[in-house]
């Protein structure tokens, strides 16, 4: 063996191994239970992913400090400080194909628990059926924001006009981006789901996707509030 | 022995060297590569340096074509240091130290890790294919808008857009790594190593990581909105176009004052470790060391308007006190550095030289800093070469002597072999003494009033001597490399062999052999203490 452990003259020595929480010395153990940490409590993974959420949070807090900042310094050329301007006063409508949109992404979040709670007692077909309609709803918000892009720059309303158009398209396109990814990882999660890798003791990618795909779907709904009611 | 020794099965590569090293994840070679590139960008961005101050040693423009090259010069070297280089090495040394330390066989993501190692190459070489692609970022590294704004007085040309995207790539980086290491640090420390026995490293890493995860993605988010504002025609900086140029600031710092924490607080668990094992004591207050840290963490997302007095929109009061109250942990931090010399058993190697050229120099650079914090001092050396000095103080003669504090007492273990002494000594003084010389004259620059970022003095102002002072000085610094770099080059080869644990450390590193094996450890020492190498060296007599 490599040369280690010189001065542990004390006699009293321990294991390297994670896979108890006990002091006392563990014979034999698989080196391949040093990577993993089952001391109970939350997962690596899981943990990995709500420290990301949280940057992720912090990302979108810099973002909506620039719009309420831009919103509440506006003054447009006529000297008139209103928001919206007045030129686009009536274009963002919540009870328009948004709502619908708005409505699919919270539909989505509740058939991904349901897939959750499915893999949690190792119903593998509800899981599946429920990962699938997730991931067709993701699909379909982002087909209706394309949608609704392209409505809104018909009406005129784009990135250049103004702090108006730039905070909207920065806001919505990034959590778009988001939803985007959040697809993605569903999408992963579905194929993998496919092939038989979750299980209700095993399914800690299931679990990390769906937290994001909350996270997203949290954004929105501030987002909305904030874009098309405040 | 008590127990029977681990039998890994260690599967032997028959791919070659190099490509083991581009597709390991092992976190010990993933640090050591961290250093590395961390270091070759610590030698570009000091050319670059250098460049700046030929140009300043004489009053005129001689050396360069013109202003515009000096500002894309002090751009580069700024951007290059902090990003590429300070805060990356500090990864690095983490990388490398904080999973041995806590006993743990590597890092919690792997694979994540060499992600966020692999990622600052490629965000370094974008940053300096600027100079090759029609001139770089000349805003400064704070790149306030409207100057980093696309315009014929601005910033046109591709430089600046690199320069986002760059940083952007960096700062991602940043985050993976810190949300690694805090998921380590949580769940992979071995058993019996409990919060309050972890090694202070340790500790300023985790805190440093919630710096990193929390602050580093709003400068991401003021990127970005930079980004948009010069290449889609966004509206969110540009005061002609109803946006704020004082919102960027605002952004900006909310990151980058932490930031600063994230370049010191590694280097301060640095010295820690060091310290203690060259004074032969225990580090004199671990708990008030530890949540000095955390408080210095806290407050300092408190505090970054303090950068802003003079814009005449933050809140003064608040942001003067809460910046004075920055220098309470941190003074008890000179007390527990002080307190765990005293009276101890000073053994002067390299290492322990470097990490009190940190407390003296970062000594010098807090107090000067507390002449900023005060709003009318303030209001009198805003953007002054005052400012050159302090920040200089605080990370190089902070960071950067903590840098080196950190190589010295590592290298052993990274390599198994010893640096040589004399060479490291040689080092070390150069390096001090052209420090000094470089940057205790901006002081009295910025009292005489020449602000930063001019290319050019008028040669009446008295400014001469001084400038070509700190020139003289900026030209030892990069002679006291060549001992390192040569240290490094002979060691490798013919240093004496270090052993498991050359300094009798207490911390877990030097329970395993030089280098560690892959794995880490075959066996760990008892942990009963924040000292378990230590105890299982001397046993209850030691206590």
């Amino acid at each position: 063996m490599p040369a280690t452990g010189g001065r542990d003259t004390e006699g009293a020595l321990i294991n390297v191994t994670a896979d108890t929480h006990a002091l006392t010395p563990i014979e034999h153990s698989p080196m391949a239970s040093l990577a993993h940490d089952v001391r109970g409590g939350i997962s690596n993974p899981i943990l990995g992913m709500i420290l990301f959420i949280t940057s992720e949070v912090m990302f979108f807090a810099g973002l909506f400090a620039a719009y309420f900042s831009t919103r509440a310094n506006f003054v447009d050329v006529n000297g008139v400080k209103e928001w919206p301007p007045q030129e686009f006063a009536s274009i963002l409508n919540p009870f328009s194909l948004i709502l619908v949109a708005t409505v699919i992404l919270i539909v989505s979040s509740v058939t991904l628990q349901m897939a959750i709670w499915a893999i949690r007692r190792d119903d593998r077909r509800g899981f599946l059926r429920n990962m699938a309609v997730t991931f067709i709803l993701g699909i379909t918000f982002l087909l209706l924001q394309a949608y609704d892009y392209s409505l809104l720059f018909h009406e005129g309303l784009t990135m250049g006009s103004g702090p108006f158009g730039t905070t909207y398209f920065t806001l919505t396109g990034f959590h778009g981006a988001h939803v985007f990814g959040g697809v993605i990882m569903l999408g992963v999660v579905l194929y993998r789901g496919m092939s038989g890798q979750f299980s209700s003791r095993h399914h800690d990618a299931v679990e990390a996707a769906s937290l994001y795909w909350h996270f997203v779907d949290v954004v929105w709904i501030i987002l909305f509030s904030i874009l098309y009611f405040l | 022995m008590a127990t029977h020794a681990l039998t890994p099965a260690t599967s032997t590569y028959s791919r070659g060297r190099l490509y083991e090293w581009l597709t390991t994840t092992d976190h010990k070679k993933i640090g050591i590569m961290y250093v590395i590139n961390s270091f070759v960008f610590f030698l570009i961005g000091g050319i670059l340096a250098l460049v700046v101050r030929t140009e300043l040693a004489q009053p005129g423009l001689q050396f360069l074509a013109d202003e515009h090259v000096y500002n894309e010069m002090f751009t580069m070297h700024a951007t290059i240091m902090i990003f590429v280089f300070v805060i990356p090495m500090l990864a690095g040394l983490g990388n490398y130290i904080v999973p041995l330390m806590i006993g743990a066989p590597d890092m919690a993501f792997p694979r994540i890790n060499a992600l966020s190692l692999w990622m600052l190459p490629l965000g370094g070489l974008l940053l300096i294919s600027s100079f090759f692609t029609g001139g770089t970022a000349a805003a400064g590294w704070t790149s306030y808008p409207p100057l980093s704004l696309d315009g014929p007085l601005k910033s046109p040309g591709s430089g600046q857009d690199l320069w986002i995207v760059s940083l952007i790539l960096i700062g991602t980086s940043s985050i993976l790594g810190g949300i690694n290491f805090l998921v380590t640090i949580f769940k992979m420390r071995a058993p019996g190593m409990t919060l309050f026995r972890m090694p202070i490293m340790v500790w300023t890493v985790l805190v440093t990581s919630v710096l990193v995860v929390m602050a580093t993605p709003v400068i991401t988010s003021a990127l970005v909105m930079l980004f948009i504002d010069r290449n889609y025609g966004g509206h969110f900086f540009d005061p002609f176009g109803g946006g704020s140029a004082i919102l960027y600031q605002n952004i900006f710092w909310f990151y980058s004052h932490p930031a600063v924490y994230v370049m010191i607080l590694p280097a301060m668990g640095v010295i820690s470790e060091v310290l203690p094992v060259f004074s032969r004591k225990p580090l004199f207050g671990y708990k008030a060391f530890i949540f000095a840290t955390a408080a210095i963490g806290a407050l300092g997302f408190s505090v970054w308007a303090h950068h802003m007095f003079t814009t005449g929109s933050v809140f003064l009061p608040f942001f003067s006190l809460l910046t004075f109250l920055i220098a309470v942990p941190t003074g008890v931090k000179m007390f527990n550095w002080v307190f765990t010399m005293f009276r101890g058993q000073l053994s002067l190697s390299t290492p322990l030289v470097f990490a009190i050229g940190f407390l003296t120099m970062f000594l010098i650079g807090g107090i000067n800093g507390a002449f900023s914090a005060s709003v009318p001092v303030d209001f009198a050396l805003h953007d002054t070469y005052w400012v050159v000095a302090h920040i200089h103080y605080v990370l190089f003669g902070g960071s950067v002597f903590g840098i080196f504090a950190g190589l010295y007492y590592w290298f052993p273990k990274m390599t198994g072999r010893m640096l040589d002494e004399g060479l490291g000594k040689l080092h070390f003084v150069l390096m001090f003494i052209g420090f000094n010389l470089t940057f205790f004259p901006m002081h009295q620059l910025g009292l005489e009033g020449m602000p930063r970022r001019i290319a050019d003095y008028a040669s009446d102002a008295g400014w001469n001597d001084l400038n070509l002072l700190a020139t003289v000085g900026g030209f030892t610094i990069a002679a006291s490399i060549l001992p390192f770099i040569w240290n490094v080059f002979i060691s490798l080869r013919n240093g004496k062999i270090a052993g498991d644990d050359p300094w009798e450390g207490n911390t877990l590193e030097w329970a395993t052999s030089s280098p560690p094996p892959p794995y880490n450890f075959d066996h760990l020492p008892e942990i009963r203490s924040e000292r378990p190498v230590f105890d299982a060296r001397h046993g209850r007599s030691g206590h």
